[in-house]
């Protein structure tokens, strides 16, 4: 029996997909998408540890996800509506900002964790041959509950102010989609540099706060602008989006050339993302 | 037939590129680095290519438990890493036939806000085990770490012992075709430490293939068939366990020159209070120590201001390569004569006389603890060596050697007592098959 299995054992051995050769690489090294397939089990733990972690030892737990959502939004229609007086024609002030804050919610999360995620896994970077990419991925997927949750809570308010989710509701998912993307590009590349540069950790919740201002989150943006208001609007690509997102919750006006713009910003911004990474993954474990 | 090559390296080499001033590892660095060296002033930092590994070639057949010894710095690691798949090398090539899990530390990925029991399933999917798998071997899992009553509890709560015997235990139930091992066994009390040590024994028996990195010769000795030595990025010794431990104590090492041996004899515990300086041995006739003749142990004592020697006892352990210790030499057992007696800083020679050291002819290695009332003021475990050469210790011209059958050497006389024999023969010494 034994010698059985051992035979067994060694046609095993000799098997092709079985054997790993090692050997230098150069430039960028493509995404093994079949190798990451059979990491999908780790992926999703991944995801879940990130999700569980994130609101561990606190007494209302996973109810920070409404939490955060709706303290955000006071705060917003505090400074916005009340102090700033910011009005939006046809629209409550509570129901323009949470429809904003409910995208922004998910991309300033996402560029944060995804950006520490490598940094914060070191172990798992230097320790073992995991694919690296699996972790700011994660990072980004566990983000997308925080959304739901958010869209969940906006769809309520919104109601209770008397709208009511049209068809266009359905496009909310491809901008999703492409606001992860966006977030995967840029934390990819912003996660990797940070294992070599720590500076990135330091610096960021600062630019993401500044993302915050200049992106049409609590106000509107005013219409016609200037150009140059205009250049700037088409490259940050969340504006774009957010105008979008606003038409398939709210009926605003269409975007259609921010859209656009917006679309053509991310899709380099995320290949940007993957090729960088593609390039520094070779050396993480080195740089780390 | 032998068995099939699993692992083979081919002229593995990795370089990495060492900034000579500091590395820029912030923005600014690297900015003010770019900037100086504009200007072509100030202290330039400079790459400077350091080869940590070059041309390692060498092949490891199934079954084979190949430890991979050297200092620290030699390489050890890096070699582990590019086969682990962690770095790449430089140059050169390895392929490495069937299932492989490297285990580099355990509890990689343990959250310390986790419970035990998710902190099972994290770390057996890091190690690359499937959901199911974890799921079949739960219950093993946690009767091998023994800390099964605490598995809903966050492990931040866990003792250091509780935590390193359930990250061990998750690795333990590995099942792969080749296991890359490092120095992770020195976990846990001594009683885990077997365990873990006869898991893995268990894997290899199963006909895994075992590639060991370690720097303790003791668990080289234990576990490993083949060892290979690395010293400043090169294999300098591939073959018997033995002979590679022996060229791994008396290899010099990257920093300044000291052997293995003298840098072990820098690792000390205690409470420092009495140090021992040196242990020196002496044969009958000069340094060679053979196994049937006096030899004599002269251990130096230096005393820390205001120790007393009241109540000291000084142990010596004579240890051979598969960490056993044959030999102990107290002084509780033979109390010296006159009673040390030191005051203020002095130093003082203990001298112990023992008739033989009916030892197979080997190499040992020789610790050394000092203690008062249980407290331990010194301990080392390398002290210093002692090689026991080959002489007649029958007498009978069969000369035991390294090769001899037990680890200790026994005088003894055999009679024939039959009735039937002894009309013909009186007592006659039956040779033995020695050496």
């Amino acid at each position: 029996m034994e010698d059985a299995l051992s035979a067994l054992d060694t046609t095993a051995t000799h098997t092709p997909t079985a054997s790993v050769v090692i050997r230098p690489t150069s430039g960028p090294v493509p995404p093994r998408l079949d190798e990451l397939w059979s990491f999908r089990e780790l992926f999703a733990i991944l995801v879940w540890r990130d999700i569980k972690v994130r609101y561990a030892q606190t007494k209302l737990g996973f109810a920070w996800m409404l939490f955060q959502p709706l303290a955000l939004l006071l705060v917003y229609t505090f400074a916005f509506s009340h102090l700033a007086r910011v009005t939006i024609p046809g629209i409550p002030y509570p129901v323009f900002a949470l429809s904003g804050l409910t995208l922004w919610i998910f991309v300033s999360r996402a560029t944060l964790t995804g950006s520490e995620s490598l940094v914060m896994n070191i172990a798992v970077v230097t320790k073992t041959p995991a694919p690296r990419i699996l972790i700011p991925l994660a990072a980004n997927v566990s983000v997308l509950v925080d959304y739901f949750v958010s869209f969940v809570l906006f769809v309520i308010i919104a109601a209770l102010y008397g709208f009511y989710p049209t068809w266009e509701i359905v496009f909310t998912l491809p901008l999703l989609l492409a606001t992860f993307a966006l977030t995967t590009g840029l934390t990819l590349f912003l996660a990797a540099t940070n294992v070599r540069y720590r500076d990135v950790g330091q610096a960021l919740p600062f630019l993401v706060t500044l993302w915050f201002f200049l992106s049409p989150i609590a106000y509107q943006l005013q219409t016609p602008g200037h150009s140059w208001q205009t250049i700037v609007q088409a490259a940050n690509p969340l504006v774009g989006l957010l105008l979008a997102f606003r038409w398939a919750l709210l009926g605003t006006p269409a975007p259609h050339g921010m859209l656009v713009a917006a679309l053509l910003v991310t899709t380099v911004v995320f290949a940007f993302g993957v090729v960088r990474f593609a390039h520094a993954e070779r050396t993480l474990a080195d740089d780390a | 037939m032998p068995e099939p090559v699993v692992i083979s390296a081919t002229d593995l080499g990795k370089c990495y590129r060492i900034w000579t001033h500091s590395r820029p590892t912030t923005i600014k660095d690297r900015v003010e680095h770019l900037f100086m060296r504009g200007r072509g002033g100030g202290e330039r930092p400079t790459r400077e290519e350091i080869w940590a590994l070059r041309g390692i070639t060498f092949e490891v057949r199934r079954g084979e438990v190949l430890g991979v010894i050297g200092p620290n710095g030699a390489g050890k690691s890096t070699l582990l890493s590019i086969l682990a798949r962690i770095t790449e090398p430089t140059t050169g090539e390895a392929r490495i036939d069937g299932r492989v899990s490297s285990l580099l530390e355990v509890g990689t990925g343990f959250h310390p806000e986790l419970s035990g029991r998710d902190n099972v399933f994290l770390n057996g999917a890091i190690l690359g085990m499937s959901r199911r798998e974890v799921n079949e071997k739960y219950d093993e899992i946690v009767d091998f770490s023994g800390v099964g009553d605490f598995m809903e509890m966050p492990i931040k709560r866990f003792s250091s012992g509780m935590y390193v015997r359930l990250a061990f235990a998750v690795a333990a139930h590995l099942d792969p075709e080749v296991l890359l091992l490092d120095e992770v066994l020195a976990v846990g009390d001594s009683a885990f430490q077997q365990k873990c040590l006869r898991r893995i024994d268990e894997l290899t028996q199963s006909g895994r293939t075992v590639l060991f990195v370690s720097h303790t010769p003791a668990s080289v000795a234990q576990l490993c068939s083949r060892v290979i030595v690395v010293n400043e990025g090169r294999i300098v010794f591939d073959g018997d366990v033995e002979d590679g431990l022996t060229v791994y104590l008396g290899s010099p090492q990257l920093d300044g020159g000291a052997s293995a041996l003298e840098q072990e004899s820098q690792i000390r515990e205690g409470t420092g209070e009495i140090r021992v300086a040196e242990v020196r041995i002496q044969g009958a006739d000069g340094p060679r120590v053979v196994p049937d003749k006096p030899v004599t142990l002269e251990v130096d004592l230096v005393a820390k201001g205001g120790a007393s020697a009241r109540d000291l006892v000084v142990k010596l352990g004579i240890w051979n390569v598969a960490s056993n210790q044959p030999v102990t030499l107290s002084t509780e057992y033979a109390p010296p004569e006159p009673a040390p007696d030191f005051g203020l800083a002095a130093k003082s020679t203990l001298v112990c006389e023992v008739d033989e050291l009916p030892l197979r002819p080997a190499r040992y290695v020789v610790s050394v603890s000092v203690e008062r009332h249980g407290t331990v003021l010194d301990f080392c475990r390398h002290q210093t060596e002692l090689t026991i050469h080959p002489a007649d210790f029958y007498g009978t011209g069969v000369i035991p050697r390294d090769t001899h059958a037990s680890p200790v050497l026994v005088r003894q006389r055999w009679h024939v007592v039959d009735d039937a024999f002894s009309a013909q023969t009186s007592a006659a010494d039956v040779r033995l098959g020695a050496g």
